[in-house]
């Protein structure tokens, strides 16, 4: 009697302990802003550039000095960034089956979109959150000691790299060249729900093999013309922008890629 | 065990679906799309008919030029060099050699073909995407030789709102008071005109004053004030059969008159014992009804499309400003704040905006803001500029500007000026003499 009781209590102890361990994470996430990530990355570099100006190299030792701590506080969750796509394979069989198990009840209206999607580098790509457990479990103590200090920045980064797998500056140079491509209709209506999603597929130099409207049926819609018209742009703009500007590493991950074109923000002003 | 370790993982991981890699692209350039706008192809005999008839050499490139010319001056586009074009017009209308069209970086070609069909000219035209290499438009027109310069226009029109996705303004007719002679002995005519500036009709022999013309929804009629014994009075024209007839004869003055949208009212501002106030007029049993009842002076009235609500100008505030009231009166809003005197407020044809005349410290301006007095953007400024006409899709307005008389009282001038809502693409509208308060037809070809 004494002894279940025991085992139930260390058991809801535990669960409580999980939900408090991995609950505020998610409940963070919607504050989390990516273009205040960006403005802090630059500023970093900023600083972190600066002693190598002539002037005023002795006041800056100092000011390097005391920022050491903060250099060494941020570096652990770039290294943490860098190991994820090269760890090793977990044990997949289990986990993958889960997976699936977990995507078929949840998401019902999602496998329509990613049918197309289940090649091998999709499976490969499952792979990483198992990865990142696996890390977790290892890097427990520095990355609760990280999150500690600098809660924001280290997670902000896994996040972007987690949703885009661009890091900030490669997904900046895409879209820089795109935009300077990209012809924006401007008797678009501004107030009006038009967002173009293009899948592309892409080779190794960046040059596109294959563009796909996901929302294609709306193109021929009577009462849709400016979907067609913003749609058409967008092709244009992808295809004057061959080669696009991808990475030089890490095909795998960007071989397939989406585009999501929105001008509303463009229109309105 | 196995059961609690699976539990296990999926606490453990958080599930989150890997799809595609997603960028948000939100930003593309306003540059001008290049296109080319290859002439079109004639056979030598329909050539040879139609030199005869309409005195141009080779209507083909006649009416590419026009098409040419309005997608510039549309400021959206920027047609390249006839002399870069590699293949020849009826090569092109048929197959284009993409790579060609490409290597000079065109986006997208017009061709079309010319021919003289049963004493009638026939045009077809063609719209590619180059990039694409695939065809986005044909069509063909038939009309008698004479309307070949429409035919450019609509051509343009299909063109533009193909490619923009809204409605063009091409094939539409710009009527405006032509002025001639020295600033205090002006003569003020009634003329009317293509978009173009082409075609240029004086319709009244300049007897009387004539001021602030207006087209009504099927441009068939404007309503404009004209003098009679130094009274203003407002008419009603059509200009198919060129009757005039005075609309009512009131007592006082009336001012800025201007059609309902369903075109079967006239509303204006009319002054008596110094108070002038709004009123609407029907066209067919000529009942007039009072809009406004305040003491101070409310003009320059301008319905919004739908009909459903008018803008006008009042001194209530004590300065001159825009207000909007639901068509009966009721519900008078105050919508702009900003400093300076605010005048002659117009409401687009697409109804989020209203267009309107601003004086402060001595400059004109001429401004949009949102029909809640939101989002004021002021689009030209300059010494002297008033009365903004839309443009029947709501992008471009039409105005008239003056510039400063020297201390021997020349240098005067009135031009038509025209811009877009962007507020760069500024051009002087070509008249034959000076012009004042133009107005925009609405499309004709519909």
């Amino acid at each position: 009697m004494n002894r279940s009781i025991v085992i139930s209590s260390v058991l809801h102890l535990f669960v409580i302990f999980l939900t408090a361990m991995s609950l505020p994470f998610l409940a963070k996430k919607p504050i989390d802003l990516p273009p205040i990530v960006s403005v802090e990355l630059i500023q970093i570099t900023e600083k972190t550039n600066i002693p190598f100006a002539p002037k005023a190299k002795k006041i800056i030792e100092k000011v390097k000095e005391k920022e050491k701590k903060l250099v060494s506080e941020q570096a652990p969750p770039k290294k943490v960034k860098k190991i994820k796509p090269d760890a090793v394979p977990m044990p997949e069989d289990k986990v993958k089956k889960v997976e699936k198990i977990k995507e078929d009840k949840q998401n019902p209206e999602k496998i329509d979109n990613e049918v197309k999607q289940v090649s091998e580098f999709e499976k490969e790509e499952l792979f990483d959150p198992n990865n990142i457990a696996a890390l977790i479990d290892k890097s427990k103590e520095s990355k609760a000691e990280t999150l500690k200090k600098n809660p924001d920045l280290s997670q902000d980064q896994n996040k972007n790299f987690e949703n885009t797998g661009l890091s900030l500056s490669e997904e900046d140079a895409l879209k820089a060249q795109i935009f300077g491509c990209w012809s924006i209709p401007l008797g678009l209506p501004y107030n009006e729900n038009l967002l173009v999603r293009i899948k592309l597929e892409l080779k190794p130099d960046g040059s596109v093999i294959n563009s796909e409207i996901l929302d294609h049926a709306r193109m021929n819609k009577p009462g849709q013309g400016f979907y067609k018209v913003l749609a058409e742009s967008a092709l244009r703009a992808i295809k004057l922008c061959q080669p696009l500007r991808v990475p030089s590493t890490g095909y795998e991950r960007w071989k397939e890629l989406q585009l999501n074109f929105d001008a509303r923000e463009m229109l309105e002003g | 065990m196995k059961k609690f370790l699976i539990i296990l993982i999926l606490i453990l991981i958080p599930v989150k679906s890997f799809g595609l890699i997603e960028v948000d692209i939100t930003r593309g350039n306003l540059n001008p799309l290049p296109i080319a706008v290859s002439p079109l192809s004639i056979d030598e005999e329909s050539r040879k008919n139609f030199q005869n008839i309409l005195k141009k050499k080779n209507i083909g490139s006649e009416i590419s030029l026009i098409v040419e010319n309005n997608l510039k001056v549309s400021g959206l586009f920027n047609p390249l060099n006839k002399d870069a074009f590699l293949q020849e017009p009826d090569i092109a209308n048929l197959k284009p050699r993409f790579e060609d069209w490409n290597l000079i970086k065109a986006q997208a070609l017009i061709t079309g073909k010319v021919s003289y069909v049963e004493e009638k000219l026939r045009v077809e035209f063609r719209l590619w995407d180059v990039l694409a290499g695939k065809e986005m438009m044909a069509l063909a027109f038939t009309t008698v030789p004479n309307n070949w310069r429409r035919v450019g226009h609509i051509i343009t029109d299909k063109v533009y709102e193909r490619l923009t996705g809204e409605r063009g303004y091409f094939d539409t007719r710009i009527i405006y008071v032509a002025e001639e002679g020295p600033k205090t002995q002006r003569v003020k005519k009634l003329a009317i005109m293509d978009q173009d500036g082409a075609n240029n009709k004086f319709l009244t022999l300049g007897n009387e004053l004539v001021l602030t013309p207006r087209f009504n929804p099927t441009s068939q009629m404007v309503t404009y004030l004209s003098y009679f014994r130094n009274l203003p009075r407002v008419y009603l024209l059509d200009i198919e059969t060129g009757t005039q007839e005075v609309v009512g004869d009131f007592p006082g003055m009336t001012f800025a008159p201007r059609f309902s949208p369903d075109g079967k009212k006239i509303i204006m501002s009319f002054a008596k014992d110094g108070n002038s106030e709004i009123y609407t007029m029907d066209l067919e049993n000529r009942i007039v009804e009072k809009i406004t009842n305040h003491p101070s002076i409310d003009t320059s009235p301008s319905y919004s499309p739908d009909g459903k609500f008018i803008s006008f100008n009042s001194d209530r505030s004590g300065y001159q400003q825009i207000y909007v009231m639901k068509s009966d009166g009721s519900n008078v809003k105050r919508i702009s704040f900003g400093k300076g005197i605010y005048g002659t407020p117009v409401w687009s044809p697409r109804g989020d905006l209203i267009a309107f005349t601003k004086l402060h410290k001595g400059k004109f301006y001429i401004g949009v803001m949102r029909t809640d007095g939101s989002g004021e953007r002021l689009l030209t400024e300059n010494f002297y500029q008033e009365a903004p006409s839309w443009s029947p899709n709501g992008r471009v307005l039409i105005f008239y500007r003056e510039t400063k008389t020297d201390s021997k009282g020349k240098g005067f001038s009135a031009k038509l000026w025209s811009i877009d809502l962007t507020g760069y693409n500024e051009r002087q509208v070509p008249t034959p003499t000076d012009g004042s308060d133009p107005s925009w037809s609405s499309l004709l070809s519909n």
